[in-house]
């Protein structure tokens, strides 16, 4: 007898819908056979059957949504065996949680996915404490993944200026590789929704020189690790060339798509670059955390007159957030957002780190610990007076990064804090980041490797001698 | 008229060969030039040389710093795209740029003055040598990147497409850059979407200090489109007239939708990569040959004597002229001031407008 599993079609996949089954209680499937389609926000798949036999139950009811990746959807019975009835299984429409054979259930589901999604988690809204102050008052909030609301704040933008257009690899029939540019083909076009070929250090340069030329392009990169290809251009000609034309040739650019690790994917696709980009002048560097500042910020850099490196996050793409609704929602670049109030620690994190901070302040919190938690949103120009301020309050700083330690976004902001507030620290800093090694493809190294909320709990508990 | 040429210093043989028109014929055989172009070029060519005899000089005198990499030998090739181009084409080349910015219409003051480092240079100061914009002339750099302006360039191409304008962009770059891979990235996009862009490659035969022969598994650069179905063709870079015909071919067939177009212009420098080069990878005796054989401007002077348009007044008159530009943009470079210090961080960021 064998249970299918709800397969993961993608290293980041939670959960999907089943879309459709193709056989029924009695087929007689083989390998290769398609037996169901799954759906995910990003695309369908066909299920292949990989054994022989014969379909005993369907677990799973068509049309069920949420259903959680290794969740049983169907009972094949082995050549020969006797069809038996299914024993009591769950009810076929309402998924249950993932299997519990897991040790550590909270620190996998940690490694997979956002901790406000993890099941012991709380709603999001829930632990953001603080309403946002820059939100109009009335102002409808409708629940929007920051995959979408990417693409919106791209095609309210594209609507808004002519001078606007997306380029990139498979932004435009592919609907893009992540699915953040679903649709703007339809709307816009193949003038100003470009496909192109594989080559970044070709397409970066020419997104620029286009900028150069007055345009305004927004240039996708798969991901940021594929953009050190295009690193030269990002840096020699986007940023300093403002400078270096005595301010005459003023390149208004966005570089963006996802940045830092996903998961499983390995040393080559898992980077953080907020350090590399924030060092330089020239440029400004945008990591949001959810869906509102993920739309409003993008907005911000689309209109900004300066070369923009926005950092998304592939772990965030699927997850829901209140976005303002039917307002032009541009939040400015260079201000942090405090995004929890505590009085007994600073947390400082920006991207998926904001989420890890959030679920360790509540933990914190059990043992009396009040975090604060500073979403920096923006690395360059970075925002350090809010840090300094939340500092001066706390007494004590935690930062937290997926990127290495070693010069990094930690280290500057732990270099602004002695600047500013030496006087006001009862600890020495510390900094959670990515171990300093290559991100290991080990299911226990890598979350050996990367931060998590036991390792900002520990931070954040040895900075205040508890 | 663009053609193959067969040896290197072959040119002035094949024009040797050539006949005169007749005294007062309007036009040469090269190409359909006037008296009065042909004075203009030779005006523009003298122009580059003296101005970068002088930069050379005041890199000597400690007036320029860095690095400088002049345009003597090359001289041609400038002047003769410049002559084909449309106004608003755009132009964008690398390091060894001031040649295209005297072509492009930019104040040799403001050149030379950008040399020094000074506030009335260009850039004000900060871009220096390899650095320097304007868009009034829609000269977009001065790159200091090998090979970055021929992405950048097909980018310009790649707005001018976007807003239907009808501008071509004229993108330079040397033997060395012609390496590069961003440069085939581009070759790509710019055939795939019919971008229009002209490659102007000036092959001077050493990329700094090696021999084309040494770099390159295929030294007849202007086949280097063929994969990507770009038309490409070797001109005479020493013949100013040959470059103007070529790139009025060549800037047509952009212009009128049928995408890029490589030339690869076969051009000699007569100075080091930079300043700070002792030349030790080639002989002076074949410097002293092409000089003296191929020379460009020198071939210019021909012409005007074959088409029995020599006037030494009107030939001293520029002369005069040129030394005149020259000496005062080098007395604009001496004496301009260094930028305020309060310059340090302006330009960083342009402020978003509200």
């Amino acid at each position: 007898m064998t249970d299918v599993l709800m397969p993961a079609l993608s290293p980041t996949m939670e959960e999907g819908t089943l879309a459709k089954w193709h056989v029924k209680v009695g087929d007689t499937v083989k390998s290769g056979d398609v037996i169901a389609e799954i759906e995910t926000d990003k695309a369908t798949m066909e299920v292949e059957a990989v054994d022989e036999g014969v379909v005993e139950a369907l677990l799973v009811a068509e049309g069920a949504e949420e259903v959680k990746v290794n969740t049983p959807i169907a009972r094949l019975s082995g050549e020969g065996e006797a069809a038996r009835p299914a024993p009591a299984a769950k009810p076929p429409a309402a998924p249950g949680p993932p299997p519990s054979n897991d040790p550590q259930p909270a620190s996998r589901a940690e490694a997979k996915g956002d901790p406000v999604r993890a099941p012991a988690a709380a709603p999001a809204a829930a632990v953001v404490a603080l309403r946002d102050p820059e939100l109009p008052a009335g102002v409808n909030l409708v629940k929007v993944t920051v995959r979408d609301a990417l693409r919106d704040a791209m095609a309210e933008e594209m609507r808004r200026d002519p001078d606007v257009f997306l380029m990139g690899e498979e932004v435009a029939q592919y609907q893009g590789a992540y699915k953040v540019s679903r649709g703007l083909l339809e709307e816009f076009g193949d003038k100003r929704v470009v496909d192109t070929p594989i080559t970044e250090h070709g397409f970066a340069g020419m997104g620029v020189g286009a900028a150069m030329a007055g345009l305004k392009p927004i240039v996708e990169f798969m991901t940021f690790n594929f953009a050190m290809q295009a690193i030269d251009h990002i840096i020699n000609s986007a940023a300093k060339t403002l400078y270096m034309s005595g301010g005459q040739i003023r390149p208004s650019i966005v570089f963006r798509g996802p940045n830092g690790a996903a998961a499983r994917v390995g040393a080559q696709h898992s980077q953080d670059y907020a350090g590399w980009y924030g060092h330089v002048p020239g440029l400004k560097v945008v990591a949001p955390y959810d869906a509102a500042d993920a739309k409003g910020l993008l907005k911000a850099a689309i209109r900004d007159p300066n070369p923009v490196v926005f950092l998304e996050h592939e772990m965030l793409y699927g997850q829901e957030f209140d976005v303002p609704d039917g307002v032009d929602w541009v939040v400015p670049i260079g201000k942090a957002k405090v995004r929890r109030e505590g009085t007994g620690v600073t947390l400082v994190a920006y991207s998926r780190m904001v989420g890890f901070c959030l679920k360790a302040a509540e933990e914190l919190a059990a043992d009396g610990i009040e975090a604060e938690v500073v979403d920096l949103r923006t690395i360059r120009p970075m925002d350090w007076q809010t840090v300094v301020d939340s500092v001066k309050k706390t007494n004590r700083l935690v930062t937290v990064e997926e990127g290495w330690g070693p010069m990094g976004v930690g280290a500057e902001i732990c270099a602004k804090v002695l600047e500013h507030a030496f006087d006001y620290l009862d600890a020495p800093p510390v900094r959670v980041h990515q171990e300093d090694v290559p991100l290991p493809y080990a299911a226990n190294l890598e979350l050996l490797s990367m931060p998590s909320i036991e390792k900002i709990v520990a931070a954040a508990k040895k900075v205040s001698y508890k | 008229m663009a053609r193959e040429q067969t040896g290197a210093i072959g040119r002035r043989k094949a024009n040797g060969a050539e006949k005169p028109k007749a005294p007062g014929s309007k036009t040469s055989a090269s190409g359909g030039v006037t008296k009065a172009e042909l004075l203009s070029y030779y005006r523009d060519m003298l122009l580059i040389r003296r101005f970068e005899e002088r930069a050379g000089q005041l890199y000597g005198m400690g007036l320029i710093g860095g690095f400088c990499h002049l345009y003597i030998g090359q001289e041609a090739i400038a002047v003769g795209v410049a002559a084909a181009k449309r106004p608003g084409d755009q132009m964008i080349t690398g390091y060894r740029d001031h040649g295209h910015m005297l072509v492009c219409g930019m104040d040799p003051k403001e050149v030379m003055a950008e040399l020094t480092g000074r506030s009335g240079g260009s850039s004000h100061g900060k871009g220096g040598s390899m650095h320097m914009f304007s868009t009034e002339a829609a000269f977009y750099g001065g790159h200091g990147i090998v090979g970055a302006q021929v992405s950048l360039g097909t980018g310009l191409a790649l707005a001018n497409k976007y807003r239907g304008d009808g501008k071509v962009c004229f993108a330079y770059y040397g033997d060395g850059a012609a390496n590069q891979g961003q440069v085939y990235e581009s070759f790509n996009m710019a055939e795939l979407w019919k971008l229009p862009i002209v490659y102007v490659i000036e092959n001077n035969e050493y990329a700094m200090g090696t021999a084309i022969g040494r770099s390159s598994s295929e030294t007849k650069l202007h086949k280097r489109g063929v994969s990507f179905n770009i038309p490409g063709e070797e001109v005479d870079g020493m013949d100013v007239t040959a470059v103007r015909e070529a790139a009025r071919k060549a800037a047509e067939h952009a212009r009128s939708g049928h995408g890029p177009y490589i030339l690869e212009m076969k051009t000699y420098r007569y100075r080091g990569h930079s300043m700070s080069d002792p030349a030790t990878y080639r002989t002076r005796d074949e410097v002293d040959e092409v000089r003296k054989t191929r020379d460009p401007i020198d071939h210019v002077e021909e012409l005007l004597e074959k088409n029995g348009w020599s006037d030494e007044a009107v030939a001293k008159a520029i002369d005069a002229e040129v030394k005149r530009i020259v000496a005062d943009a080098a007395e604009f470079a001496r004496t301009s001031p260094e930028p305020d210090p309060s310059e340090l961080y302006t330009d960083v960021y342009t402020e978003a407008s509200a």
